[in-house]
């Protein structure tokens, strides 16, 4: 539905978006997905033609976004970043002006008006001014315009900006309905929102690619990062010896505080299981004794703040990590060092907690 | 171009400045009549408007300022270009709303006549050549305040430019006839206006080369015809800034000539700064 090719755009010596080339295929929701500044903005707006590229090409359809804008914009919704409203009319005014604006047929246009706005729920505010209107009804109004005409693709810039959390919800659900039927395009700093409502994520950072995945295959190359963490007296030093004597057991992450030590130990080529036991049975053969031995899920989060940290896909270059294929069988050297590399980067156990990141 | 033409025109008269423009048009429009028509007892209404169009100076900035300016501050350029339209379409939409709002001064203002009519004689063929020509100095003043509105997010800036603009054209052939004819003093003019022009080039596209490039295509010729023969440049300078004085052209009209050159002459300014307001839309893009 979209193909965008090497797209890349300069902003004087800042490159906002380096040789970007990704695919959307019809009927799917897909996230863009990045840290402030990786260049999602910039990407929207050059699909959806109101910023033109330095190089590279973008297809809607098969209608090149720069050759033939009319026929490619006919079939795209977009809401930026800032919804573009008229502030002095009210919603049904705005709307309506949007749908002759889109070359809706008169005959269709009130109906189809009443639908987008029954479901965006904006119908009780129809005729107030949007100056009057809550940043989270304004939202609405932004996304009833981009559904407007019935685009084959809606593309949302950071939808749910600004909103409270039942709101937050509520778009989520409008989102995922509009993908039932069209092919849905949002952004998104937050990790979760993406997780939550999209099949597909393409991962930018630095106007680069750095994933580009379904769901559940980021889900799976996220074990990569899974490990028993175990809390325990003996010194480091010591837990470092005892772990060495396990075969294919490796310390990825190790720190002591008031006199305990908290060790991540990666599991190799053995199960959850098999680990644990093994590691309870070699402290045990040493006359150690755990505090806890817990078995942690690496998550998505993890995997973002790994493959978007400046420093891994700097040297790493977007092929690298990049690709469906890698997706489905990680290489667990590769996949498994990483996270030890950076020991600030860390260890983020729970999924979900960069709902705060802003 | 339709619906931006509606919304535009619509936005006139639910914001205000389209009634504070027809106002302010009927209120000098009618102290004017007041004043040559009635209490000095002249029949031509053509008088009326040759005062008029100094308030144009004044008001047409005003009037045009937002058009383009406040997209840029709001944000909904972005639904513009968005939208399956062409930037001319847009722009086309955006000129035709402001021309409308100015018709219905023009239009309204053309009942004076009429009333005039029930006193004495009217001279209805050169009044209403007056009003066409009135009414295209106003649509050529739009087009380039239209133009100036498009280069700023501000209404302000847009304004004052505007305002700057419209003094310039008002004391052009004043401040063009203090100039010294000689071919030197010109050719020296020419210079300094093709710098410039490569100047404002440069600015608007933020680009060195392609100011440098502009200015240097304006120079060759300049310096070439001058060593070549240089008596052309005689006068040169004066007449040229002569075609810059878009007020003057309208003096014909007010005195009662159908001035074919005048309406030419407005149309090119009309389709010059209409096109320029396209190509900065356009050019928005690419920034």
């Amino acid at each position: 539905m979209i193909e965008v090719r090497n797209l890349t755009k300069k902003y004087g010596s800042h490159t906002a978006v380096d040789g970007l080339s990704f695919t959307v295929e019809k009927g799917r929701i897909y996230g863009l997905l990045g840290p402030n500044g990786a260049g999602k903005s910039t990407t929207m707006n050059i699909i959806t033609g109101c910023l033109a590229a330095t190089s590279g090409t973008v297809l809607i359809d098969g209608h090149d976004v720069f050759e033939d804008p009319i026929e490619a914009k006919k079939l795209v919704g977009y809401l930026p970043e800032m919804p573009p409203l008229y502030t002095e009319m009210t919603p049904l005014e705005y709307l309506r002006f949007v749908g002759e604006a889109k070359g809706v047929p008169y005959e269709k246009r009130e109906r189809e008006i009443k639908d987008v706005m029954e479901a965006t729920g904006i119908t009780d505010v129809k005729d107030r001014l949007i100056r009057n209107l809550s940043k989270g009804y304004r939202q609405r109004v932004g996304i009833a315009q981009a559904m407007i005409g019935s685009p084959e693709v809606i593309i949302l810039d950071e939808p749910t900006v600004g909103l409270d959390p039942l709101q937050i919800i509520e778009i989520r659900e409008l989102i995922r309905s509009l993908g039932e039927t069209k092919t849905v395009v949002i952004s998104s700093h937050i990790l979760a929102e993406i997780s939550a409502v999209c099949d597909h994520v393409i991962i930018i950072a630095g106007g680069r690619k750095v994933a580009d995945d379904s769901l559940e295959g980021l889900e799976k190359r996220a074990t990569v990062g899974n490990g028993l963490e175990i809390v325990t007296r003996v010194p480091e030093s010591r837990v470092r010896a005892i772990v060495a004597g396990i075969s294919g057991a490796e310390i990825r992450d190790i720190s002591s505080e008031g006199g305990k030590a908290t060790a991540v130990i990666g599991p190799g080529q053995l199960s959850a299981d098999g680990l644990s036991e093994a590691v309870f049975k070699a402290f045990a053969r040493a006359g150690e004794t755990l505090l806890s031995l817990c078995w942690k899920e690496s998550s998505l989060e993890s995997i973002f703040l790994e493959l978007t940290d400046p420093r891994e896909y700097e040297p790493a270059g977007p092929d690298e990590i990049a690709g469906p294929e890698d997706g489905d069988a990680p290489d667990g050297d590769d996949g498994g060092d990483k996270p030890s590399d950076g020991k600030d980067g860390g260890y983020v156990p729970l999924f979900g907690s960069g709902d705060t990141e802003e | 171009m339709g619906a931006i033409y509606k919304r535009e025109f619509k936005a006139y008269f639910t914001n205000m400045s389209g009634y504070v423009f027809l106002g302010v048009i009927f209120l000098f429009s009618g102290i004017f009549t007041m004043a040559v028509n009635l209490l000095s007892q002249y029949a031509l209404f053509e008088y009326t408007l040759g005062n008029m169009s100094f308030v144009l100076m004044i008001i047409i900035p005003v009037l045009t300022m937002r058009s383009m300016a406040e997209d840029r501050r709001q944000k909904t350029d972005q639904l513009l270009y968005s939208l399956p339209l062409r930037a001319s379409a847009v722009v086309a939409g955006k000129y035709f709303a402001l021309i409308s709002v100015f018709a219905i001064a023009v239009g309204a203002m053309g009942i004076v006549p009429l009333i005039l009519s029930l006193f004495g004689s009217v001279p209805f063929a050169s009044t209403y050549s007056a009003l066409l020509g009135f009414f295209l100095l106003g649509c050529a003043l739009i087009a380039v305040c239209m133009f100036l509105s498009a280069l700023t997010e501000s209404q302000i800036i847009a304004a004052v430019l505007g305002i700057g603009a419209m003094l310039a054209f008002y004391l052009m052939n004043g401040l063009a006839s203090l100039l010294p004819t000689d071919k030197t003093t010109s050719f020296v003019g020419f210079i300094l206006l093709s710098l410039l022009a490569g100047l404002v080039i440069g600015l608007l596209t933020k680009n060195v080369w392609i100011g440098a490039g502009a200015a240097a295509i304006l120079l060759i010729p300049v310096i070439t015809v001058f060593l070549v023969k240089g008596d052309v440049y005689a006068g040169a300078l004066t007449s040229m800034l002569g075609y810059l004085a878009v007020f003057d052209r309208f003096d014909s009209f007010a005195s009662g000539v159908f001035d074919v050159g005048a309406i030419v002459y407005y149309l090119s300014i009309i389709v010059f700064f209409v096109f320029l307001s396209v190509q900065t839309t356009e050019k928005r893009r690419w920034s």
